[in-house]
């Protein structure tokens, strides 16, 4: 009876189209908000850092990158460990070259590159489809890991050909490098997350978002219809990629510190982020976002109960986690194809006409 | 739908030429699908393609409609012969159309759907859209407000926010419908509108052919089975059999055609 | 000269690596075709196939590393070795009961859902055999001998050596596993052309409600094209296993068969073929030739962008038809 639209009219299509259109949901979003600046900072240490919220926070960014591409735009990538690596690589020539320059201002720019490499690798989009499209997406994933490992000016001729973020700060604080602190590092991941967050939201509700899923859901269609499919899915490889750009630089800027690609941008990389937008919701912002929490969450909470609660040895461990984390993604599929955003939604359904059962 | 509603063929001869197919010629491989039709479209009036099933109707509509680029013969519109162009380039000279078999945007709200429709009156930056600010939040809201009209018009208002996954066969038939509409063309092509529906159906899908072309003034060409409904509709016929024209007239000249007759009852094709 | 015959090694030895290739996408498309599934799960099919052959044929007890660390037990291995045929046949069997589990715990579920959906729960399924491999048989690497002959092929240096005064260093096993793929893939073509089976797979593939109206058991076809895909998996397992050993990179194999199935077109069995045999001696030549002037390892990505330029320019792969769309 509380959650209700009852009441809560709409006298103009602007608040029609808005992006929380039930007066308690307003109230949460703001409520979330306040807590995350006003509290988690205060309260936030290393291991919850580093354990639980920045890669919760990168990835939804990642997510929300990726779910633009395949969700949105319908247009399923493989190579989203690949596109990450570019936004860390960018991001680390960047910091190296103009270390007078905000990072800030270098993760932006990681993104844009990164989001040139995406429309470049986006090309073949427009002649191939379906699983074909997907396949050659490895085609990205697999040249970019070996070009950074293999051309030695892309990690400045280091000897063990690895990437280590130096120490820059924003505000006179360090947000990389050994000497960030953890609120520093949250805060600043939790910016981008914030900004880019906002903006996925509304470039999805607009034209564009409208072109994206047209030619998602009936590309012949969509072209008959007046859209031009070069932009529209070049446009998607784009904005998808920058997300992801940010992501890569953030992940390796921010929270690894050093890293080397085949380790941390592999293929595997690639299918985590997929997974979490299909167990999040395909075409879904707060699925990214619920995607993202699930899937780290979830090795946290197994190691902890496994390792931590029975005592296991580490590595039978992480073996019994890659079958529970496969046999979720099947049971998510067969269960409820459409993510937690769907159950979700399920649910506030319910919620809403309570106590009534219709 | 009384006779009223057919235009008299002598007002039609006097309008203006809108859409001029000259000696269209269309080959997939060996096969020809359209051998060397010629007819016209004039502004306001509503014309049929009638003809047996492979005659090549909605292959001359992909031609029209710019997704098929005929290998011989020549497209005018407005006056203008039209280049080789992409379907998507063709829409925005002003043609919009719904298909034989549904093409709708199934994962999107009807309203989403209706909205594609106005795409291209949509001019909005990339920041601008972004930001949500600015000229794209205008256009959306202007935008809004152009297709709640047509909502209204075609009395779909109580399924404004369904998914079109889940609407029954004649809602999305008049979902289309509308997504054509909201472009707002000056050419709109209707491929089967009627097609598998009930007779209450058929009939709501008539009247708002009519009143489209009526209020709006809209051009349209359709192609259809039913002929009861041909005849009451449109105000000229073209009919085509085996890729070829074979009649084109009146609806009452076209019915009193021997070669129409034929092919209808199966003559045997020499 | 020598450049010559040194290039026409690489060739040899691509054409050999190229029929390994030609096998593992073979079950990709068998599968493809009959069930419209993308097994991406098809390498650690092959990965899981070596290790429960090594696992049976020491007598490992299986999920031992399990049941020690919750009964704080110490078995290991039932203290017997058993002869490479009986393994061999052994795994056959457990194949065929993966396949039949495969079947009726997921398939069965997502029966209708969009093809992407299918390639995503086969992503799934691969991480949990993964998984499910390593707990059951450790994930330490392991070396697989069922008596395949290995080292340098004397006979073929002496004669090459006789003929051209250039011996050629071809490996036996790599002769073996070409000869022995050769032939299962001329059975695999034989077995879905002229059997009962075989053609009412290929009508599955042609069309479900068709074939289930003429009484052909989708089920079973299933069972039998992933059991078929298992031992496709098993025989590509024992060959990559014995040549460099039982461990997570065997299940690789599957990424180069990806770009095989682009170029031959998911649904060819010739175009398997003929791609497998392409992609082979493609990237051994690019790595001989290009490979030392950009720092080596091409053949990690090669592959992929040769199918994927190839595409760009003919989107119906080697043996497709002219797609023409329609509305």
């Amino acid at each position: 009876m509380i959650y209700r639209e009852a009441g809560d009219f709409k006298t103009g299509y602007r608040e029609d189209g808005q992006t929380f259109p039930i007066r308690l949901d307003r109230w949460a979003y703001y409520a979330l908000i306040a807590v995350a600046v006003l509290v988690v900072p205060f309260v936030i240490d290393d291991y919850w850092a580093s354990a639980v919220i920045l890669p919760f926070l990168i990835y939804s960014i990642a997510a929300i990158g990726l779910n633009i591409l395949t969700g949105y735009a319908g247009q399923v990538s493989l190579g989203t460990g690949g596109f990450m690596a570019v936004g860390a690589y960018a991001v680390y020539k960047l910091m190296t070259a103009f270390p007078e320059i905000s990072i800030v201002i270098h993760i932006l720019l990681a993104g844009g590159i990164t989001a040139l490499v995406g429309m470049l690798f986006g090309l073949p989009s427009l002649r191939i489809k379906g699983f074909y499209l997907a396949v050659a997406t490895l085609a990205a994933q697999f040249f970019l890991v070996w070009l950074f490992n293999k051309v030695p000016w892309f990690y400045n001729y280091s000897a063990s050909g690895q990437i280590t973020a130096p120490t820059r700060t924003v505000l006179g604080e360090a947000v990389t490098g050994p000497a960030a602190s953890a609120p520093a590092k949250y805060l600043i991941c939790l910016g981008f997350v914030f900004v880019l967050a906002w903006l996925a939201r509304n470039l999805t509700r607009g034209t564009l978002g409208r072109k994206w899923m047209a030619i998602r859901d009936m590309d012949i269609a969509a072209e008959i219809i007046g859209v031009n499919p070069l932009t529209a899915k070049l446009s998607a490889f784009a904005v998808s990629s920058f997300f992801v750009g940010i992501a890569g630089a953030l992940l390796f800027a921010v929270y690894l510190g050093a890293a080397e690609v085949g380790e941390a941008f592999g293929i595997n990389k690639s299918f985590l982020v997929l997974f979490m937008i299909i167990i999040g919701g395909l075409g879904s912002i707060f699925g990214s976002f619920a995607g993202a929490a699930f899937l780290v969450l979830m090795p946290v909470f197994l190691k902890n109960l496994m390792t931590g609660g029975l005592g296991w040895p580490t590595d039978l461990a992480a073996h019994v986690e890659l079958m529970i984390v496969g046999a979720m993604i099947v049971i998510f599929l067969i269960a409820e194809p459409h993510g937690i955003a769907r159950l979700w939604a399920l649910a506030k359904e319910k919620l809403r006409l309570w106590p009534f059962p219709h | 739908m009384s006779e009223a509603a057919v235009l008299d063929a002598a007002i039609v001869d006097t309008r203006p030429v809108l859409m001029d197919l000259k000696n269209i010629t269309l080959r997939f491989g060996g096969v020809e699908a359209i051998k060397n039709i010629s007819f016209d479209i004039r502004e306001g009036e509503i014309r049929a393609i009638i003809g047996p099933n492979g005659a090549g109707k909605s292959s001359m509509l992909n031609v029209i409609s710019g997704f098929y680029i005929p290998q011989e013969g020549e497209v005018w519109f407005r006056g203008e012969k039209r280049g080789p162009m992409k379907p998507y380039q063709v829409a925005r000279l002003g043609i919009a159309r719904t298909f034989q078999n549904i093409a709708l945007f199934e994962g999107m709200s009807v309203l989403d759907n209706i909205m594609t429709g106005r795409l291209n009156r949509m001019k909005a930056g990339f920041l601008s859209q972004a930001i949500w600010w600015g000229a794209a939040e205008r256009e959306e809201i202007e935008n809004r407000a152009a297709v709640e009209r047509i909502i209204d018009f075609l009395e779909i208002q109580n399924i404004r926010k369904t998914p079109v996954g889940r609407l029954p066969y004649g809602l999305k038939k008049r979902v289309e419908l509308a997504r054509a509409l909201a472009a707002e063309p000056q050419l709109l092509l209707l491929d089967e509108p009627m097609a598998g529906m009930n007779v209450e159906e058929k009939e709501d899908m008539s009247r708002f052919i009519l009143d489209v072309n009526d209020e709006f003034g809209t051009t349209i060409a359709l192609i259809e089975h039913d002929m009861g409904v041909v005849m009451d509709l449109s105000d000229r016929v073209v009919v085509m059999d085996y890729g070829r024209k074979i009649g084109d007239g009146t609806p009452a000249e076209v019915r009193a055609s021997q070669a129409v007759i034929d092919a209808y009852l199966g003559v045997a094709h020499d | 000269m020598d450049q010559l015959f040194f290039a026409a090694e690489v060739f040899l030895n691509g054409l050999m690596t190229g029929v390994m290739y030609s096998l593992v996408a073979l079950g990709f498309v068998l599968i493809f075709k009959a069930s419209g599934v993308f097994n991406y799960a098809q390498g650690v099919l092959a990965l899981f196939a070596a290790l429960t052959l090594v696992g049976i044929q020491q007598g490992q007890v299986p999920f031992a590393h399990l049941i020690n660390a919750i009964f704080g037990t110490h078995v290991e291995s039932f203290g017997w070795t058993l002869p490479s045929i009986a393994a061999i046949a052994l795994t056959v069997l457990v194949m065929i009961g993966l396949a039949i589990l495969i079947e009726t715990l997921v398939l069965k579920h997502l029966v209708g859902q969009e093809p992407i959906i299918l390639f995503m729960a086969t992503i799934g399924l691969a991480y949990f055999l993964e998984g499910l491999g390593d707990v059951m048989w450790g994930a330490d690497i392991k070396t697989l001998d069922v008596g395949l002959p290995q080292g340098i092929s004397d006979s073929v240096e002496a004669v090459t050596a006789e003929w051209f005064g250039y011996g050629f260093f071809i490996d036996r096993l790599d002769i073996w596993a070409t000869m022995i793929a050769a032939l299962l893939v001329a059975a695999l073509v034989a077995f879905s052309q002229y059997t009962k089976q075989g053609r009412a797979m290929r009508a599955v593939a042609d069309d479900h409600q068709a074939a289930l109206s003429v009484g052909i058991s989708l089920r079973f076809i299933w069972i039998m094209v992933w059991s078929i895909a298992g031992f496709v998996a098993l025989v590509a397992g024992i060959m990559w296993g014995t040549k460099s050993g039982v461990q997570f990179s065997l299940s690789l194999i599957a990424l180069k068969a990806l770009p095989v199935l682009m170029l031959g077109g998911f649904t060819s069995i010739p175009g398997a073929i003929v791609g497998g045999l392409i992609i082979g001696v493609g990237e051994k030549l690019f790595e001989f030739w290009v490979g030392p002037l950009v720092g080596g390892a091409t053949e990690n990505w090669f592959a992929y962008v040769l199918a994927l330029l190839f595409l760009v320019f003919r989107p119906q792969g080697l043996f497709g038809e002219k797609i023409i769309e329609r509305v």
